[in-house]
């Protein structure tokens, strides 16, 4: 069964995450929409990722949570940030990343295979603690991941493929 | 044109105790910690065109309190993208200053685009509240009195000379103690 939207949000306020900032992806599917509607999330639309990582660090300054909500094509425009800002001032922040081309080829179009294929590697080689969500365990992968953030003080992903959340 | 030190000297007098300073990589990071050290600067020693991405961040977050974005022209063509974001969200409390000195001057003085595009029309077409494009001392003073007394989002690019000057050390804290206090004097505590 897949993971029911508002079931998804509850969780993240429940741990103290209100302010996102990114840019959507189909693997959503209605949670984007459902966060867009959540008056208790506020949400600012960056126009790239890099963008979205800026904006939800400031969370960590005002002893708040942030999040970033990304398609892992992506991940790329992430790097920068992450290695000469967030992982050098250890600010933590929650990426929660659309998983297109899980698997690599033959799944999902070309320009998702490379990266597909390659998307907790290249977390894993810039030291980004990585899990990935599972369609009937949510508080499994997402408290491991919280753990880790917090106690290595640096931003953390949390995978989402297609069909998990509904 | 304004020497980039002395416009930052000018902005500085205007930033409260409690107000707080975002500044972008290289040399205007390092004018700034060695006009003015204090808590409330989160210097960013890398990520070049973060800075405006993170002050609005911290502006959404912290909107009673005054922030100050300070970077160069290259930053701000890095993330032009930015910048209609910032006026979509409409922080108020934001004074987003640019000093435009044509060129990168941190790695060398290579030249950027902005001798022949205007910066301060970027701004006004992407919506920020009030844009200033100024040239000297006197301009930059009425405009930061301007943005003490009027809502923001703030829009001035300064007209900037390159004027090396010897002795501007590298920023001494290490990027988490700059972490810690910024967020002492942002979160209020």
């Amino acid at each position: 069964m897949p993971i029911d939207a508002e079931q998804f949000w509850g969780a993240l306020k429940a741990r103290g995450y209100d302010f996102f900032a990114g840019v959507p992806d189909s693997t959503f599917g209605a949670a984007y929409k459902s966060m867009l509607d959540d008056p208790d999330i506020r949400f600012v639309p960056a126009v790239r990722e890099d963008v979205a990582l800026g904006v939800a660090s400031a969370a960590y300054f005002s002893e708040r949570k942030g999040g970033v909500i990304m398609q892992n094509s992506g991940i790329g425009n992430v790097v920068n940030p992450l290695t000469s800002f967030n992982l050098i001032y250890k600010v933590p922040v929650l990426l929660i990343v659309g998983w297109r081309g899980y698997g690599g080829p033959p799944n999902d179009a070309p320009e998702h295979w490379v990266m597909g294929a390659k998307s907790t590697d290249m977390f894993e080689l810039l030291g980004i603690p990585c899990e990935v969500l599972e369609p009937d365990d949510l508080e499994g992968p997402l408290d491991r991941l919280l753990s880790k953030i917090n106690d290595l003080q640096v931003p953390g992903a949390l995978m989402v493929r297609a069909g998990v959340l509904e | 044109m304004i020497e980039r030190y002395k416009a930052i000297e000018k902005v500085l007098e205007y930033v409260g105790d409690n107000d707080l300073v975002i500044s972008t990589t290289g040399m205007i990071s390092r004018e700034l910690f060695t006009i003015q050290d204090r808590p409330g600067n989160l210097y960013m020693i890398g990520s070049m065109g973060l800075a405006s991405s993170l002050g609005l961040g911290v502006c959404l977050m912290q909107p009673k309190k005054r922030v100050f974005v300070i970077e160069g022209d290259g930053s701000a063509l890095m993330s032009l993208g930015t910048l209609p974001l910032i006026a979509a969200e409409t922080p108020s409390n934001l004074t987003h200053v640019i000093l435009d000195n044509e060129a990168y001057e941190s790695t060398g003085g290579q030249p950027t685009i902005s001798s022949d595009i205007s910066i301060a029309a970027i701004g006004s077409a992407s919506g920020y509240r009030n844009v200033a494009s100024v040239k000297d001392t006197a301009g930059l003073d009425g405009a930061l009195r301007d943005a003490a007394a009027m809502d923001g989002p703030w829009f001035i690019v300064v007209k900037s000379s390159i004027v090396h000057r010897e002795g501007i050390p590298r920023v001494t804290h290490t990027p988490v103690e700059l972490r810690d206090r910024f967020k002492s004097q942002a979160s209020g505590h």
